[in-house]
């Protein structure tokens, strides 16, 4: 296979890759924020302690982790098919991707809003301010640094992820992958896709880290 | 301004607070002295309610506080300063941003609120770090701008939990010194905990003992040392052991004591012991007394009289 065989193919996968990871990297955020902030804060010795509230999410939240990212895409089908109309290409990709993700990031945020000092939280009470105003004005400000660092870890393994898509037809660079690479014995191309997966992971893990950087002010 | 009664805390089978009474009069700072694990930090976070007590009840500035339902004791709470053992301060805000978050929360505008931290950051000598983040402080800077925020909405009291248990003795000194200021400046009310003699001896105009969740003896400090047996003045104030035939006194607004003792009883005065320090700007301390002379009865009836007699060993 020649080079300008493979680019045309290179660029669809990775433009492919970028929107279901774009996507769900954004409804992600969209819900895995408040469930992690829920997590955190039905705590015994959270912001508004609800431990029955905490038991139960804890306990989907881990169900969802618990679950093969390539079972739960199939188990999620149905799921799929109600938001999207349909259960196969790019868009239905990002359903199962964001179920999946969910999970993991809502986690990640529970443990960076756990970093935030527990006298932090207090000298705000202290000062009259309210439970909203704690979240939005202390909590997450606090944690920032750690939940774009939690961020950045769930985007990698997004990426990871929508390499299984090919399944339901998403497309992406670990489709063609699997498709030239391992189906038709294209070994050139297989080597190139794992080297742009590669840069692409590298490429997001520093991004990620250099905007916690900037952030942390600790 | 604070008057907590009746407190009482358990956690589970750990009896934190065990009815403790307190008065803390307007414009006073007040100090409550106690090895850690007495009860004195829990009743200092039972005076704002961030721990609610059992049983009892809290008055802070004529508002019985455990009487408050959630949004009345939030509003309440904005008038009552605080300030952290370790500081407590948002280290995603630079100085000026904390110091602006308690008028946020009373939701001061833009302008005022700007105003008003430039204001409070002058007043704590920090004018020119507002744009610093607290990890580039020092932690004396750090507690001023604790002291700063805790003030910038004006309360009517400051709470003080081991404010300066963190800092080197010299910045101890410093942040004392700010707080005593502020107390005189602004009329401020200070109740302040600690495990600290010297924090006591340094700022307190009035002081209590706690043990074992109970106040063992409060008052005000010149009382205290009047008083025979009192385990704060002895601890404020340590003698050697007594000598027999002398007398211990306490030493307070009288200054000329020893001098008004010989002229009028016709006696000689001999010092054997003497702990005599500034408390809150004035001198205070005991002094172990030899006198002796054809007066020395007399004398030392005089001394029982007004007061000041703390101890006799004949």
């Amino acid at each position: 296979m020649t080079w300008s065989e493979m680019s045309p193919l290179l660029w669809e996968a990775t433009g492919q890759t970028a929107v279901m990871v774009g996507w769900s990297t954004l409804f992600t955020v969209l819900f895995g924020l408040p469930l992690g902030v829920c997590l955190a804060g039905a705590d015994r010795d959270g912001l508004f302690p609800a431990p029955a509230v905490r038991r139960v999410l804890g306990l989907v939240v881990n169900i969802g982790r618990s679950l093969p990212f390539i079972v739960l895409m199939i188990a999620v089908i149905p799921v799929t098919r109600a938001i999207t109309g349909t259960t196969i290409g790019t868009a239905a990709a990002v359903v199962p991707l964001t179920i999946g993700a969910v999970p993991f990031y809502a986690r990640l945020v529970e443990t960076a809003l756990r970093e935030v000092g527990r006298d932090v939280v207090q000298a705000a009470e202290a000062m009259g301010a309210g439970r909203v105003r704690i979240v939005t004005r202390v909590l997450l400000p606090e944690a920032l640094p750690g939940l774009v660092a939690g961020l950045t870890v769930t985007v990698v393994t997004l990426i990871s992820y929508s390499a299984m898509a090919g399944v339901i037809g998403g497309g992406g660079l670990g489709d063609l992958a699997v498709r030239y690479g391992y189906q038709r014995f294209e070994t050139t191309l297989m080597i190139v896709t794992v080297a742009v997966l590669v840069v692409v992971v590298q490429l997001a893990q520093t991004l990620g880290d250099a905007v916690a950087r900037r952030l942390s002010h600790r | 301004m604070i008057t907590v009664s009746g407190l009482r805390k358990a956690y589970g089978d750990v009896v934190a607070l065990d009815g403790v009474d307190l008065h803390v009069g307007k414009g006073e700072v007040f100090g409550v002295l106690g090895r850690s694990g007495a009860g004195k930090s829990t009743l200092l976070r039972c005076v704002n309610l961030l721990e609610r007590p059992d049983e009892g009840t809290v008055t802070v500035d004529g508002r019985e506080l455990t009487a408050l339902g959630a949004a009345d004791l939030r509003r309440a709470r904005q008038r009552i300063g605080m300030i952290h053992q370790h500081f407590a301060l948002l280290s995603s805000r630079t100085v000026a941003g904390n110091v602006a978050f308690p008028l946020e929360v009373m939701g001061v505008g833009r302008a005022a609120r700007a105003r008003r931290v430039a204001e409070m950051l002058d007043l704590v000598g920090l004018a020119d770090r507002a744009g610093a983040y607290p990890a580039q402080l020092s932690g004396g800077q750090k507690q001023r701008v604790g002291i700063a925020r805790a003030l910038a909405a004006e309360p009517s009291v400051l709470l003080s939990d081991e404010a300066t248990s963190a800092l080197d003795p010299a910045t101890t000194q410093s942040i004392l010194a700010l707080l005593r200021r502020l107390n005189r400046e602004l009329g401020l009310t200070i109740l302040l905990i600690t495990h600290e003699m010297d924090v006591i001896k340094a700022v307190c105009d009035s002081a209590a003992i706690m043990s074992d969740g109970r106040i063992v003896e409060a008052g005000p400090i010149p009382d205290l040392l009047a008083t025979p047996g009192s385990r704060l003045a002895a601890e404020l104030f340590p003698l050697p052991p007594a000598e027999p035939g002398t007398v211990t006194v306490a030493l307070g607004a009288d200054r000329a004591l020893l001098s008004r003792l010989t002229r009028t009883h016709d006696v000689d005065v001999a010092i054997a012991a003497g702990a005599v320090e500034h408390v809150a700007g004035a001198p205070a301390g005991r002094l172990r007394l030899r006198i002796t002379g054809p007066g020395a009865a007399d004398a030392v009836a005089d001394l029982r009289k007004r007061g000041l007699l703390v101890e006799e060993d004949a």
